[in-house]
């Protein structure tokens, strides 16, 4: 199925600061009356779709939202950890909108779309002002004001945070908001199902077929929109910092059914993650980019060295961020740390037994702070690397290495948050639109919130306007019948391969080769080799493949739907990575670099988005651009020295 | 390390359960306790057996997605630790471990170690919120809180509603859970408007589900959170008040 993508972004002119605001007036509104002759299709329940669903019922839209969770409460936002960004300006530090907008901007390293970081900027104002009156515990001082930290990337202090519980607060809140509307009956909760298909009918999304997790029941659902809030695809690395059942396939099928996607290649590697320990691991645990405010980064200057870190003299240490970046330093963004860590690591200074990882010292800190100041600001993050690790991070540094964090590619959308299919919505990290190729810390919680709470409460009506008076598609209409077919066949089909391997050992092997190819760095030849490796290992899973049971309560067949997108959507990863010849954030080729090693763009070529259409076969997808254009802030070659 | 396992397998809510008994070999101290059930997974699938259901998540301690009995205790030995942050090394090589599911009728059992906590969103549904619709918000600094009630507010609010203290207490009771939730709201002045009928809401929603309190304990000490027993206490006196406050003539109310 080949469908003609445009790439219409609908970004408003004008001046920077008044374009949200003119946009919002220009929009179509439906009256609140006839709000309630919509319905809404909501899936995910993490910020981004909390917030949505709650809003929307709130604004007299009828609502459905599903998780595949048991709750809506369990989403992966819950364990951001750090904070969230607020251009509050609070700390009297030089901070405002334009600032904000300004770093985001430079973060991403001139990849996003101006009018959309400047709206984020704009709204994150709102956002703080929104979690404070739902009672977030945000983290207060003495006089009972909002306390800041600062984070990775910027020089002001404009991160609010609950403890090292960030993401955790703020996803109660929104989960809060969202059952005040379930126990009003505003808005019908579907816990326990995965959604597996769009429908699209007359090229508009008119609903969505999903499969309940307890009873194996395929269903239709049909709304006048579909909203996707189903979170990034850092499980395609097998190992990341995501949950164990994060997964892209709601992303995947809507990209099947004609929604471009954008970036692919963009993906963040967290500089201070756990390292690995053995080949058992199932995922890698994130400590708070907020460690690095009082943590110092290093390695010993020797190579292999073995010594415990207090055994090593303070001129054998090379404190590799201080040293190349002063400006900056340990706050360095979260690529440019990253391949810091990597470059040293590769060179032969990795520290811990599988020689792995660096250190993140927190000695200075207690000497000069006090251990109670330390344990005040960091003690559950202390607390949890210990359970890990079992080592004291009082007494000795924390060893940490980047992982697999977040996506910043993903569907593309319009300003509207629209995807290439009329009426289908993609909001936080499921679509692409605002980090541009890095994100910085305390941004996807702001990212999430602002989709969910300001942007598509105030873009959808433009949309539904047009509907009213329209019912929405029944689920008896052959396009859900088809479509609800195609799901129990596939469902069949991966119960009846009866292979010898779990779909465990596939994802794990594929998240190898991902990882390899297409992690913190990338070449030509290793992303040529990936692109040959995926389809030979994806030919062995679909028939190799073991799944037991039935179609009732069965995470196997969970699982294996999911690895089956993983690998379509890791090929379209390596493809983009291959096709952008330059390097950008969290996309490094190692042949576009500068003579200092840092990523080097190409803006006469790929000052661009690239956003890939499905044809029908995985490795064959079309390629369709969207010109990126920089009035405000200026393109220069990052520096954070 | 070598050690045994006997899990309760039972195939749906009606159905009768029974305790099997599963090898785990080549175990390291290291892995976390979920990491040794998906080893032991893996192996049942690629001999094809039928694996072990367990919920779990974010695998840090934060969803409260996971949580199963082991060896009699909600989450395992590790005080504070959820069953996905507990590790290997707190086990000996030899040792037979006993795995259960959640047991109180409020929590029905979907599949051997799988349960349904959806009375837990019922309570929250029923008032465990602030209603305040998105964008009706004043500036965040207009209320100052006092920095010790933020931080007892965010005592309570650390909550992850994984049910341990449900599954602890010897009369199923979900008065930790219930009261967490009411602590983080009643205590912040945001929260004040509603605080007398959020209450009286979520406890006598709480009641058609769950046991009664007994002052056992056993909840604070099974929380991986370590949610003080104290929020109970303020339930209580906030329930009682309540039942006097809720009258349509009653006015402004203060705590």
């Amino acid at each position: 199925m080949t469908q003609t993508i445009s790439l219409d972004s609908k970004v408003p002119t004008g001046p920077i600061a008044d374009r949200w605001n003119n946009h919002k007036f220009s929009v179509k509104l439906v009256n609140p009356n006839n709000k309630r002759k919509f319905t809404v299709l909501v899936v995910g329940t993490g910020l981004a779709g909390a917030a949505a669903a709650a809003s929307l019922a709130q604004l007299g839209y009828n609502v459905k939202v599903f998780t595949y969770h048991d709750s809506p409460r369990r989403a992966h936002s819950i364990a951001a950890q750090g904070g969230i960004n607020g251009a509050k300006n609070y700390k009297n530090d030089g901070d405002s909108i334009h600032r904000l907008f300004y770093d985001t901007v430079k973060g991403g390293d001139f990849r996003s779309r101006e009018a959309n970081v400047h709206r984020l900027a704009e709204v994150s104002v709102n956002i703080i002002d929104q979690c404070v009156a739902q009672g977030v515990p945000f983290a207060r001082e003495y006089g009972g004001m909002l306390d800041n930290r600062s984070f990775g990337g910027a020089q002001v202090s404009r991160t609010f945070y609950a403890k090292g519980q960030t993401g955790q607060q703020l996803l109660l809140g929104a989960y809060q908001a969202l059952m005040e509307q379930v126990g009003q009956g505003t808005c019908e909760l579907h816990t326990k199902v995965e959604m597996l298909d769009v429908v699209v009918k007359d090229g508009r999304a008119c609903g969505i077929v999903t499969r309940d997790l307890t009873t194996g029941e395929v269903q239709s659902h049909s709304g006048h929109a579909v909203l996707l809030a189903t979170g990034g695809y850092s499980n395609a690395f097998y190992l990341s910092t995501n949950a164990m059942n994060s997964n892209a396939t709601a992303a995947w099928r809507a990209h099947k059914k004609g929604a471009a996607f954008a970036n692919p290649c963009y993906t963040q590697i967290h500089p201070t993650c756990i390292p690995a320990s053995d080949e058992f691991q199932s995922k890698l645990t994130l400590m708070s980019e907020s460690l690095r405010n009082d943590g110092r980064i290093w390695v010993p200057k020797g190579i292999d060295d073995n010594r415990p870190a207090d055994q090593i003299p303070e001129d054998e240490r090379d404190y590799y961020l201080e040293r190349i970046y002063p400006s900056y330093g340990n706050l360095a963004p979260r690529d440019v740390s990253s391949r810091a860590a990597k470059r040293l690591v590769d060179s032969g200074h990795g520290i811990g037994p599988l020689h792995n990882g660096v250190f993140l010292d927190f000695s200075e800190a207690i000497n000069r702070l006090g251990e109670a100041v330390v344990r005040d600001r960091y003690g559950n993050l202390f607390d949890m690397y210990q359970r890990i690790t079992d080592e004291n991070p009082y007494n000795m540094p924390m060893r940490i290495y980047p992982a697999p964090h977040y996506t910043m590619g993903g569907l593309w959308v319009d300003y509207n948050l629209m995807t290439t299919v009329p009426g289908l919505y993609a909001l936080g990290e499921a679509n692409f639109s605002d980090h541009g190729a890095n994100r910085l810390g305390a941004s996807a919680l702001m990212q999430g919130l602002s989709d969910g709470y300001f942007v598509i409460p105030s873009t959808i009506s433009d949309y539904l306007a047009d509907l009213l008076g329209d019912p929405v598609v029944p689920t008896t209409d052959p396009e859900f019948a088809s479509a609800e077919a195609g799901v129990s066949d596939e469902v069949q089909k991966w119960l009846s391969v009866g292979g010898t391997r779990s779909a465990e050992h596939y994802h794990r092997e594929l998240g190898k080769i991902v990882w390899d190819y297409c992690g913190m760095a990338r070449n030509r030849t290793g992303l040529e080799k990936a692109l040959s490796e995926i389809p030979a290992l994806r030919s062995e899973f679909v028939t190799n493949v073991r799944i037991p049971g039935d179609t009732s309560v069965n995470q196997e067949l969970e699982k294996v739907q999911r690895v089956a997108d993983f690998f379509d959507l890791a090929e379209l990863m390596c493809r983009d990575a291959l096709d952008r010849e330059e390097s950008c954030g969290g996309h490094f080729r190692e042949e576009y670099q500068t003579d200092e090693g840092e990523a080097l763009r190409n803006d006469d070529d790929f000052c661009n988005v690239t956003a890939w259409g499905w044809t029908g076969q995985p490795g064959e997808p079309s390629k369709h651009v969207e010109p990126l254009e920089f009035e405000y802030v200026k393109l220069t070659q990052r520096s954070y020295k | 390390m070598q050690l045994k396992l006997k899990v309760w397998r039972q195939d749906g809510p009606e159905s009768t359960g029974r305790f099997e008994t599963y090898d785990a070999v080549d175990i390291k101290p290291d892995m976390s306790f979920l990491e040794m059930l998906d080893v032991v997974n893996v192996r049942l699938v690629e001999s094809g057996r039928d694996p072990v259901t367990f919920d779990s998540d974010c695998r840090e301690g934060i969803c409260g997605t996971c949580g199963v009995m082991i060896d009699g205790q909600a989450h395992g030995p590790w005080k504070g630790a959820t069953t996905c942050q507990l590790h290997m090394r707190a086990f000996r090589d030899g040792d037979t471990i006993v795995i259960e599911p959640w047991q109180s009728a409020g929590f029905p059992i979907v599949k051997d170690l799988m349960v349904d906590r959806s009375a837990f969103d019922r309570i929250v549904a029923s008032g465990g919120f602030i209603s305040a619709d998105t964008g009706s918000a004043p500036d965040g600094n207009e209320i100052p809180i006092p920095k010790p009630v933020a931080d007892s507010a965010m005592d309570a609010a650390a909550c992850i509603g994984c049910g341990a203290c449900v599954a602890a207490c010897p009369n199923s009771a979900a008065q930790l859970f219930t009261s967490a939730k009411l602590a983080h709201l009643n205590l912040l002045p945001q929260g004040q408007a509603q605080r007398f009928r959020r209450t009286e809401d979520m406890v006598e929603t709480m009641e058609q589900f769950f046991g009664s309190c007994t002052n056992h304990g056993e909840c604070h000490e099974a929380c991986p959170k370590e949610v003080p027993l104290d929020f109970i206490a303020l339930m209580n006196r906030d329930y009682l008040k309540s039942k006097m406050k809720n009258r349509k003539l009653a006015g402004q109310v203060f705590p």
